[in-house]
């Protein structure tokens, strides 16, 4: 080997060690915050359930059995956990249509924001961001009070004459939508915002000037160039909606279970942490199929193009 | 393959105004553009070209005036309902969309046959020489490409009248020079009136049928480049068309269309005059530097003077004469040979003007 050519190799050893020593920090927070727990609960999944709680040391596959199937305590024949795939179909269905609306009532908040001054924009942001200064279990309770029975809706509402009874709106899982995109429609705005920011108005224009309608132009020039944000803004939204727990049990008044809910009852009054854990796991698995449903879409075309 | 006829449209502009809060942008325009016609809004940043453009293609609305179409009011039409397309400034290409997808966007949006756009687009490549470039995508192409397709984008739904915004200005000068023949060429192929807006004088004088040089949003004159160059209808306009000498001059008589000023060294010359107006008293006369020819015996020109900087310019030498009240004046010489200059800074030199070249302007009111 020629002096140059070793001078290079140390060089390029040498990167590569400070480079690990760089990431080590970010690499060891990882570990303790991320990995970590996640294998702890992993292992949890696969031990005996304790009397009172909390596990016995012992291997066990029945915190997975009882994910899926379930064993009928008198006549010990085995069949699907229909109530367990009710509740992830519940949860799916409420965390999609969660999406779904964030998307639809964000986008063109997102678009008006993104179309004003460049001056008043910082405001309509901070607007946005104003519920964040509060906890979302208060401001959940908030809504609990605007539409219970003897809210201010309905009190409203009668008091106009428009109703003679209050309808019904707390514990149904109408509040319970109402309540989610509320709550995860800021997520969705933001993101949705930051690729309206960065989209050139002239080619909206453009789309115009070539015969586009209105519809024509938000179709293909706005919604494809703003992509990433559309993709973005959905994960943020699908992924806390999936595991939502709050707002289920205090608008929805927990008759509905979601998955939240219940992997909640396994570690209270279940006493059942290993099934608990194997229901964590699957949740952690379902999203993380659903993120890289959502990432390919992303790489295509009209995402990488803008970017 | 035998184009397609092209249809070409005439444009009426009557008192266009455009406010922006207090702020007068464009100011009671009026002006009739004409079928086939390569019309040029010319004027210093600011001027409100961009503003009158727009609101031909219909992004702005007028604050006061008509626009017409053909004789047709359409001031109340939504851009994607007026047959007029443009070239934006930054070419404004859909960045998600190959070559082809750009140029046959509007052609789709108009909901033509998949058949007929395809025919469109390869017509439109051949147009501007991009054949075979259809799959290519936008981004991958240099700025003179991308300029080819925002024409041939503009170009394909047929409009009637194409405008075009500064296009060539993010262009190198030799690849502006280039475009500049090419945007000649496609015009007079396709027949299409083309407004383009400009602020590079020379380009516009290059280009142009007729130009109409703006200034504070308001049209100063409308003409053709020679007249705009050689018949300035006030100092604005002569002083931002090409290089000005202004001398101040005192209206000696006037006959036959003719008035005869007295220059500030007593010498009365020939100088002609916009239509309209009676020069009198002190008067502004235009000569420009290449109706000048510097002379050796100071007494044997109109005006004196003492030889300043000498500026080479390839082509052509400058000279800055102080004349003898002090005010500055330059003197255009062709290089037709190659010998040193014959003057030098510090002589004391005679201007001799040529005939029939000075030319009265008013200010501006
Ligand atoms: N949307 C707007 N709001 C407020 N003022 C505007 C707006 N658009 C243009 N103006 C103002 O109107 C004037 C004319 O603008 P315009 O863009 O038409 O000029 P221009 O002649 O095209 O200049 P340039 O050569 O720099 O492109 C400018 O002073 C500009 O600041
Ligand atoms: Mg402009």
């Amino acid at each position: 080997m020629t002096d140059v050519a070793k001078a290079g190799e140390t060089r390029r050893r040498n990167d590569i060690r400070d480079r690990w020593l760089l990431s080590a920090p970010a690499l060891t927070l990882i570990a303790i915050a991320g990995t970590g727990p996640l294998l702890i609960v992993l292992i949890y999944s696969f031990l005996a359930p304790g009397s009172y709680g909390d596990v016995k040391w012992e291997f066990s596959p029945n915190g997975w059995f009882n994910v899926f199937l379930s064993r009928d305590i008198f006549d010990n024949t085995v069949s699907l956990a229909d109530a367990h795939y009710t509740i992830f179909w519940r949860t799916l269905r409420l965390a999609l249509a969660t999406t779904v609306l964030c998307l639809l009532l964000g986008f063109p908040l997102a678009y008006f924001i993104a179309s004003r001054p460049p001056g008043s924009r910082s405001i309509w942001l901070f607007l946005i961001t104003i519920p964040f200064w509060t906890n979302m279990l208060i401001r959940t309770f908030a809504i609990a009070e605007v539409i219970r029975n003897e809210g201010i809706i309905n009190s409203l509402l009668m008091r106009l004459g428009l109703l003679v009874a209050p309808v019904q709106m707390l514990f149904t899982d109408f509040a319970t939508l109402v309540g989610m995109t509320y709550v995860h429609l800021p997520l969705m705005v933001l993101p949705l915002y930051a690729s309206l920011e960065k989209l050139d108005f002239r080619l909206v224009e453009a789309g115009y000037d070539l015969y586009a309608s209105r519809f024509g132009v938000l179709l293909r020039i706005i919604v494809p160039l703003t992509r990433p944000g559309i993709i973005a803004g959905s994960i943020l939204v699908f992924v806390p909606a999936l595991s939502s727990y709050v707002i289920p049990l205090v608008l929805g008044g927990g008759k509905n279970l979601m998955i939240g809910n219940l992997i909640e009852l396994q570690f209270g009054q279940g006493r059942n942490w290993p099934l608990g854990a194997a229901l964590s796991v699957t949740l952690v698995l379902v999203v993380m199929i659903a993120v890289i449903f959502y990432m390919r879409n992303a790489g295509e075309p009209g995402g990488r193009a803008h970017g | 393959m035998m184009a397609a006829a092209y249809e070409s449209g005439a444009i009426s502009l009557e008192g266009v105004m455009k406010r922006f809060g207090d702020f007068q942008a464009v100011d009671n325009v009026t002006l009739d553009i004409k079928l086939n016609e390569f019309f040029t809004l010319l004027g210093p940043s600011g001027c409100g070209k961009t503003t009158l453009l727009r609101m031909i293609a219909g992004f702005e609305m007028p604050s006061g005036g008509r626009i017409l179409l053909d004789g047709k009011e359409i001031s109340d039409l939504l851009p994607n309902q007026r047959p007029v397309n443009t070239v934006f400034q930054n070419y404004a290409l859909f960045p998600h969309m190959s070559v082809a997808g750009n140029i046959g966007f509007g052609l789709k949006m108009l909901g033509r046959p998949k058949g007929e756009i395809r025919a469109a687009v390869a017509e439109m490549l051949r147009l501007v020489q991009l054949e075979g470039r259809g799959d290519s995508a936008v981004t991958q192409l240099s700025g003179g490409q991308q300029q080819r397709v925002a024409l041939a984008r503009a170009l394909a739904p047929r409009p009637k009248v194409l405008l075009l915004d500064e296009p060539l200005s993010a262009l190198d000068l030799k690849l502006r020079k280039s475009m500049q023949i090419e945007l000649k060429r496609l015009q007079a192929e396709t027949g299409i009136t083309f407004v383009f807006v400009t602020h590079d004088q020379e380009e516009a004088l290059s280009m142009s049928d007729r130009i109409a040089v703006m200034s504070h949003g308001k049209v100063r004159q409308v003409g053709s480049p020679a007249d705009i160059y050689h018949r300035p209808a006030d100092r604005f306009v002569a002083d931002f068309i090409g290089e000005t000498n202004f001398i101040e001059a005192d209206a000696v008589s006037i006959a036959g269309g003719v008035a005869r000023v007295r220059l500030p060294s007593g010498v009365e010359i020939p100088a002609t005059f916009p239509a309209g107006v009676t020069p009198s008293g002190k008067v502004t006369v235009v000569i420009r530097p290449e109706h000048a020819q510097m002379v050796a015996q100071a007494g044997d020109g109109a005006l004196r003077g003492i030889v300043g900087d000498i500026i080479y310019l390839g082509t052509d030498t400058h000279f800055h004469v102080r004349l003898d009240d002090g005010s500055p004046f330059i003197v255009r010489r062709q290089n037709a040979t190659n010998g040193p200059s014959e003057f030098s800074p510090g002589e004391s030199v005679g201007i001799r003007i040529s005939d029939n070249v000075a030319q009265i302007v008013m200010n501006q009111p």
